[in-house]
């Protein structure tokens, strides 16, 4: 039994022309970014005016849209299928470029010079951890603003708690509004109006003692630089907030990208309720790498039984056993008799071996025999040590296992009878039934974890939609990959309208 | 300790500080990204910004814990340095902590590193280091050398006077032979590209570089050579198998043979992901790096896994002082 939650639509919500923004957010290796050009190629595909905005894509998903270079503007994607009238590009984010840009922009060309040359802001810009948030919100406002796409696909960087971007735009006017920075600029005007300085005794003992802290060189080289932005402090503040509220708006959609760990669910929990305080509209939850089964009706527990009955039926061929099939000869012959007699499946594998390539030698026919027991690594290796014990160990061992085992072994028994004498390697089929059987019963111990952890989601968060995103074996680098994502995504739904 | 998100290196950074506090010696786990995961790990409530222990390693050694906060650093920082006790709040009040350590991110990381070095450095009244070891929960591969080299960038930037004081004995500490920065990886694409990436830029900034640790390892069941062999030409003789083994019927439209398209469905996927992993430990091997394994934790990794990754870690070599 599994918790339902409702379904995230992604056809509907990527073709609605009200949605202008698609922000995709989650914690980090969740597959935010494959997630993001998966939309923007179906969009595109499906006639929107795409844009995906990627902060630090791998290089060869970068590639597999063209991506060759940082030049941060918009490049059209090469090999996207127009026919429904859209199309898609791709940027990567160049941070120190796009706070140049907005430098440039808001200040005459003197104090832009100023303000790029000091030390403080070359380091700031180059990318201390922070600057990236700020600037891919900055750019989603800057390709909001030139209104050449009508759907704008966001990925966001891989954060620290996957919310900093966020808080970002916040904390930039929380900083502005301060005190301190009014501190920090207070010596650079003082030169200007001598009357100030009479009023701030206080503020100067201050900046005496960011002086000792800092170094009156540093100090200085932070105050020109907070005194050159000064000029476009507002403008900064000004866009910080209007994409705080393009983040709110109607047009904008959240998805929340994780994979079913614990961890990223955890995160997407977290970043769940965080949108919603924030008043953020949230589409719903995409979770990727979602493991299933063909085989859905094999238990774990079956399959690995089965490919231990399978390991017991190839052992004898085992490199590592030969000295001790060979000392099992005498007591394991008479409990192999034994056995059959108990279960009637026991005895039929030694009669097509020895009519099939097993001709060689005894030890053989006796040996396969005694793996036909359950326990029969055990058996043999207690062999070793002395007559009679086997008998009881495997008696011991087989009758646990009867209960599950024999009901099913009868009718497949007699088929396999008859098939084996015709088969060219019955013990390599065996060895690799086995290998299969255990692969499986590792996928359904997988999907039974994954299942769990989602469902610890689904209880805290009912009415959140959610796609599962079925697992690829390999990492996606072309767009045949990202179509193959994007149908996932849309639940198996072929691209076409 | 570093690697990319997802990779489980606070998991490993966990693993390696119980290895190195193995036979009474004293070690210190230290995170810096506010995330509370050694708590989680521990399974104990959230660490305050305070050393504590932790755990007690096999043979009588403590791995102590701390979460470093940036703020909390700053104030330490100034109270030591300055005597700032007042002063500091007084900064506080005014937002300069909150712009030193959000608004200026990169003051943020020197208070982060600031802190870790002192703790390296830190000796008891008998002169003796307070820790044997300290492992450090990095940030992730992708900004591992700015944050371990941000010091740098703020001796540069602050050319003489306390703070290059500072940030020049933390880089000493960071380029020292006594660092080594450990690399976790899975055996995927990207997080192989992030270390090989990290790595050429942790060398070229002349940090240290440690071992590549590769986490989550499952067993290779079978490779696509036993897939094929399977799949071309076998079918029938598995049908039988699987038959044979107790699961329904071999012949045409029996549950046994109704197995056979998706078990082999499913081994195809993993002889995949075997020849994938393949090559990516062949590029790992080029690094050139010292390598470690640990498996994978099927139902994720508890207190007890956490030992079993420890004392896997110490018979592999890594965690032997």
């Amino acid at each position: 039994m599994s918790l339902e939650s409702p379904v995230l639509d992604i056809d509907p919500l990527i073709d609605d022309p009200k949605t202008r923004i698609v922000v995709c957010c989650g914690s980090g290796g969740v597959g935010k970014t494959t997630t993001a050009a998966a939309l923007g190629v179906r969009a595109a595909e499906r006639g929107r005016k795409a844009v995906v905005l990627t902060i630090d894509p791998a290089r060869r998903l970068a590639q597999s849209m063209g991506l060759t270079e940082l030049d941060n503007t918009p490049r059209k994607v090469a090999g996207i299928d127009e026919s429904a009238g859209g199309e898609l590009h791709a940027m990567m984010l160049d941070m120190k470029r796009t706070f140049d840009e907005v430098v440039l922009q808001h200040t005459d060309q003197e104090r832009a010079r100023a303000i790029l040359d000091n030390p403080f802001y070359q380091s700031l810009s180059a990318g201390f951890a922070g600057t990236q948030e700020y600037m891919a919100m900055e750019k989603l406002g800057q390709l909001r603003a030139l209104d050449a796409w009508d759907l704008i696909i966001v990925d966001t960087p891989p954060s620290r708690s996957a919310l900093d971007f966020l808080d970002a735009p916040k904390r930039l006017g929380s900083f502005l509004d301060g005190r301190f920075i009014r501190l920090l600029m207070a010596p650079a005007k003082v030169g200007g109006r001598a009357g100030v300085k009479f009023l701030n005794v206080g503020m100067s003992m201050m900046t005496g003692t960011l002086s000792k802290v800092m170094g009156a060189h540093l100090l200085r080289d932070v105050q020109t630089f907070v005194a050159a932005m000064d000029s476009m402090f507002g403008g900064f503040r000004s866009r910080a907030d209007a994409t705080y509220k393009l983040l709110q708006a109607n047009g904008t959609a959240f998805l929340v990208v994780a994979a079913p760990e614990r961890d990223a669910l955890r995160e997407a929990s977290y970043f769940v309720e965080r949108l919603a305080a924030e008043d953020m509209p949230l589409a719903g939850l995409v979770l990727n790498r979602v493991h299933g089964s063909g085989a859905a009706q094999l238990t774990a527990e079956r399959a690995l039984a089965a490919a231990e009955a399978l390991d017991d039926l190839s052992e004898p061929e085992d490199p590592d056993y030969p000295d001790d099939a060979d000392d099992a000869d005498d007591p394991d012959t008479a409990d192999a008799a034994g056995t059959a007699d108990a279960d009637p499946v026991a005895g039929n594998p030694s009669t097509p071996r020895l009519t099939g390539e097993f001709d060689e030698s005894a030890e053989n026919l006796q040996s396969v025999g005694i793996v036909d027991q359950p326990g029969g690594k055990a058996g043999l290796r207690t062999a070793d040590g002395g007559e009679g014990t086997p008998s009881t160990d495997s008696a011991d061992t087989s009758s646990p296992e009867s209960p599950t085992g024999s009901p099913a072994f009868p009718a497949p028994a007699q088929e396999g009878d008859a098939g084996r004498s015709t088969n060219p390697d019955p013990l390599d089929a065996d060895r690799l039934a086995a290998g299969m059987l255990r692969l499986h019963a590792e996928r359904m111990q997988l999907v039974a974890r994954e299942r769990r952890t989602r469902d610890r989601f689904v209880s805290v968060h009912p009415d959140v939609p959610m796609v599962d995103v079925a697992a690829l074996p390999g990492d996606v680098h072309d767009l045949e990959g990202l179509r193959a994502i994007g149908e996932r995504l849309a639940q198996g739904q072929p691209t076409a309208a | 300790m570093t690697g990319k998100g997802g990779t489980g290196k606070t998991t490993v950074a966990a693993a390696l500080a119980l290895a190195l506090a193995a036979e009474g010696r004293r070690t210190l786990l230290a995170e810096v990204e506010g995330r509370q995961g050694i708590a989680q790990l521990f399974e104990t409530e959230a660490l305050p910004y305070e050393e504590r222990k932790i755990a007690v390693a096999p043979g009588g050694g403590e791995v102590h814990a701390l979460a470093i906060d940036a703020e909390q650093a700053l104030l330490d920082y100034l109270d030591m340095f300055y005597k700032l006790g007042r002063a500091g709040r007084a900064l506080k009040k005014l937002g300069a902590i909150d712009f030193a350590t959000t608004v200026a991110p990169g003051l943020r990381d020197v208070l982060l590193t600031g802190k870790v070095c002192e703790a390296v450095r830190r000796k008891d009244r008998a002169g003796w280091r307070s820790y044997d070891a300290v492992v450090l929960d990095a940030p992730p591969t992708g900004r591992i050398t700015r944050f371990l080299n941000v010091n740098d960038e703020v001796a540069g930037l602050a050319r003489f006077g306390p703070i290059h004081n500072q940030a020049q004995a933390v880089m000493r500490v960071m380029k020292s032979p006594e660092t080594a920065v450990h690399l976790v990886t899975l055996l995927e694409e990207m997080p192989v590209q992030e270390t090989m990436d990290g790595v050429e830029e942790l060398r070229a900034a002349g940090l240290p570089t440690g071992a590549v640790i590769i986490n989550m390892v499952r067993p290779v069941v079978m490779d696509g050579a036993a897939v094929a062999s399977a799949r071309d030409g076998q079918r029938t003789a598995i049908a039988k198998a699987l038959s044979q083994a107790g699961l329904g019927g071999a012949r045409r439209g029996g549950l046994a043979e109704r197995l056979v398209d998706p078990l082999l469905a499913q081994a195809h996927e993993h002889a995949e992901r075997v020849a994938l992993e393949r090559a990516q430990r062949e590029e790992l091997g080029s690094l050139g790096l010292p390598a470690y394994e640990l498996e994978l934790m099927g139902d994720g990794v508890d207190l007890g896994g956490l030992y079993r990754l420890a004392e896997n870690l110490r018979k592999q070599g890594l965690g032997v002082a």
